[in-house]
């Protein structure tokens, strides 16, 4: 504890006598430049995502699992990892029940020690839902959880994400006051804005650095 | 090792900033390497800041976020460890490097661990903490692509954001060849993916996941990371533990204050909207949940820091969110690179932090060597005034050792007693108009027995010769006067 005590003796003695500055945050300047029409939204994403390398599919809550059946058979997936608690892993599931010859479904119901080396060895692709997304930057919001943990989104190779379109709000700032996110925040939240890259070397841009290699979100209309 | 050239990075001060400058200055490679990179860089941040009233006004509200969150620091920092400790992320506390170095390995040593791997973290870099964990048989190894490139060569990152810049991909493909046994190849693709092949294994073996912090903030209990590949949060959600370090003044106030700082990071650093990741942990792994670490510690680190912040110059070099822009658009910077410095951070900012983490009489040529052109003024992202608090630690650097109040570790490390003298005679010289007008007769009358070597001037240029009559004289010649 001294060093803790010895740093902040010493930064209460700068401060001493002085005033803290008062907070003159400007909401406008985080809001208007970065404000949208409505039916530009999913426009505006799909360009920023897009330029970044993410495959973007405009579909509905009924066709979407025939769609994904459809991309698994394309990209030769063998097997997709699902979250079965939630109501888009039970749609998925209830869709592939019976059918013959899809790619395997497994789901990630226990600890992550139970089952490490087949999620980085075995695990080709995974589907998650979104909180929502964010318009300025092109970027997914994520909130794992115990249905859907964090590493669905980082370790297999392929990431699908559905979003719904009426989730997608025109910035950080407007998204993380409509959820309140100052009043209790998760273990982990992420904002994601494509597959994983680098510039590192040359600055020459690759993709595939150490998190999925592509991205494929599926945007769902609702009406 | 082929093709590159070694500039001793590690110990300061041997050999001296100059010498290394020098030798920088001499790596035509090298040279190249950072240009292309520099300009690159420029260009992109320029693109994606269009608009200079968007600009400059969200640069004023980013410097007046980091003010308010200083102008409180002490409050903030023990609100957010109640915070952090509320939500079970264990809080810790360093002076120093040496202090930061052993609460990590008492933790690994708590865990039996000897596999780290680390996202990217300045502060660990700090630390040395590579070498040190070493030293007691615990590997820690990069897992970003540039930080992982330049360990495996032995060296140190040579700018914050882009650590390997530096090297070419010829470079990096005859470094994996040599030390992975890969077939040699300039295809950076195939570089890329050989580093994800090695570093994926490491990321599954790994005890312990290693990261810094972008911010911390106070309001909820929350770090936020951000970063590009997916090794931050590699590092952050496999590993049974998560220790994070970073240095105590980059806590913010509330949440909503990541909004514009995290637009003025990413824009200003790569010319991006924003990271392919933004991460932000709030917890560890709650009883109920399958993935993440069942431990997160966070070391918050002095290190020279509360020094900065007893001065309210200085202070504002506490700003600093880490973007890099400073140096991608300094003219010294972009010539002799990063290595020249000799310190963690180089650049503009590097010059105006090292002093507190080091001390100036370990970086006694660090304010000098700058053009003072202001570039970096412009385009910090918080404002910092880098221009001034170089001119300001250049005065620090010449006062008198014993002078007080003693701010600075090190002040004084180039003061001259001839020097002041010389600077003394001369403001008496310029403030007497009869000494000065005496002076100048004499100087224009002997012009051809004034010296010709005048110090390091006169190495590449003639030296001044005084004119055979002064401007005084000239003008009240012109004016009639001295028929008067």
């Amino acid at each position: 504890m001294n060093a803790r005590n010895n740093i902040l003796d010493k930064l209460r003695k700068s401060v001493a006598g002085s005033t803290p500055i008062n907070d003159n945050y400007d909401i406008s300047l985080v809001t208007k430049p970065w404000s949208y029409a409505p039916e530009e939204r999913i426009n505006r994403l799909r360009t920023l995502m897009e330029a970044v390398h993410t495959e973007i599919h405009i579909t509905t809550q009924k066709n979407w699992p025939p769609l994904v059946e459809q991309l698994l058979h394309d990209k030769q997936i063998p097997s997709l990892l699902i979250a079965p608690n939630t109501p888009h892993g039970r749609q998925l599931e209830a869709y592939w029940n019976g059918k013959a010859e899809l790619p395997s479904l497994k789901a990630y119901d226990r600890p992550i020690e139970q089952w490490k080396a087949d999620l980085f060895n075995e695990t080709p692709a995974s589907l998650t839902g979104t909180l929502g997304a964010i318009t300025a930057t092109g970027s997914l919001v994520l909130w794992p959880d115990q249905h859907e943990p964090r590493l669905m989104s980082l370790v297999p190779p392929l990431h699908i994400a559905l979003l719904h379109a009426s989730k997608i709000e025109d910035n950080f700032y407007t998204f993380h006051e409509k959820y309140k996110w100052r009043e209790g925040m998760p273990t982990n939240a992420l904002l994601i804005s494509g597959p994983s890259k680098t510039a590192d070397i040359e600055q020459v841009l690759a993709y595939g650095a150490h998190g999925p290699k592509d991205l494929v979100v599926l945007i769902i209309k609702d009406a | 090792m082929t093709q590159m050239t070694r500039i001793p990075v590690l110990e300061l001060p041997t050999p001296s900033f100059k010498t290394r400058a020098r030798q920088a200055l001499n790596d035509e490679q090298l040279r190249r390497n950072f240009r292309v990179a520099m300009d690159s860089l420029m260009t992109k941040r320029l693109a994606i800041m269009s608009d200079p009233d968007e600009r400059e006004r969200l640069r004023e509200m980013g410097n007046h976020i980091r003010a308010r969150a200083l102008s409180k620091l002490p409050d903030l920092l023990e609100k957010l460890e109640a915070n952090l400790t509320r939500n079970g992320i264990q809080v810790h506390w360093a002076e120093t490097v040496d202090e930061a170095n052993a609460i990590v390995q008492s933790i690994a040593e708590a865990h039996k661990a000897k596999h780290l791997i680390k996202g990217k973290s300045m502060v660990s870099e700090e630390m040395n903490m590579n070498h040190v964990l070493e030293k007691q048989g615990i590997e820690c190894l990069e897992s970003d692509m540039g930080e992982y490139i330049i360990q495996l060569a032995g060296q140190k990152p040579s700018h914050i954001i882009m650590p390997a810049i530096h090297m070419n991909a010829a470079q990096v493909a005859s470094l994996f060849s040599d030390t992975l046994g890969t077939e040699y190849t300039t295809d950076v693709d195939e570089l890329i993916q050989t580093g994800r092949h090695v570093l994926r294994q490491k990321f599954f073996e790994a005890d312990i996941g290693i990261s810094g912090v972008n911010f911390a903030v106070a309001e909820t209990g929350t770090l936020l990371l951000v970063e590009n590949e997916g090794n931050g949060r590699m590092s952050t959600s496999v590993p049974p533990v998560h220790i994070a370090v970073t240095g105590i003044e980059k806590v913010v106030e509330n949440l909503r204050d990541v909004v514009p700082l995290l637009s003025l990071l990413t824009r200003s650093a790569l010319g991006q909207p924003i990271t392919t990741y933004v991460n932000m942990i709030s917890s560890p792994r709650k009883s109920h949940e399958l993935d993440g670490p069942q431990e997160v510690h966070l070391v918050l680190l002095d290190n020279g820091r509360s020094q900065a912040f007893a001065d309210g110059e200085l202070r504002q070099t506490l700003n600093c969110i880490r973007c890099g822009a400073c140096m991608n658009h300094c003219p010294v910077y972009t010539r002799i690179g990063g290595h020249a410095y000799g310190t963690v951070y180089p650049g503009p900012i590097g010059k105006i932090i090292s002093p507190h983490l080091l001390g100036l009489e370990n970086t006694p040529d660090h304010p000098s060597a700058s053009s003072l052109c202001g570039a970096c003024g412009e385009v910090c992202p918080v404002k910092i005034p880098i221009p001034s608090v170089l001119r300001r630690l250049r005065e620090e650097n010449v006062k008198p050792p014993e002078a007080t109040p003693h701010l600075l570790r090190g002040q004084g490390s180039k003061y001259s007693s001839r020097e002041r003298l010389a600077w003394k005679s001369w403001r008496k010289l310029y403030t007497s108009p009869t000494l000065y007008k005496s002076f100048t007769y004499i100087a224009t009358r002997l012009r051809n027995v004034t010296p010709r070597n005048v110090g390091p001037w006169s190495k590449h240029h003639a030296a001044p010769k005084p004119a055979s009559r002064s401007l005084h004289e000239l003008a009240r010649e012109h004016l009639g006067e001295d028929k008067a």
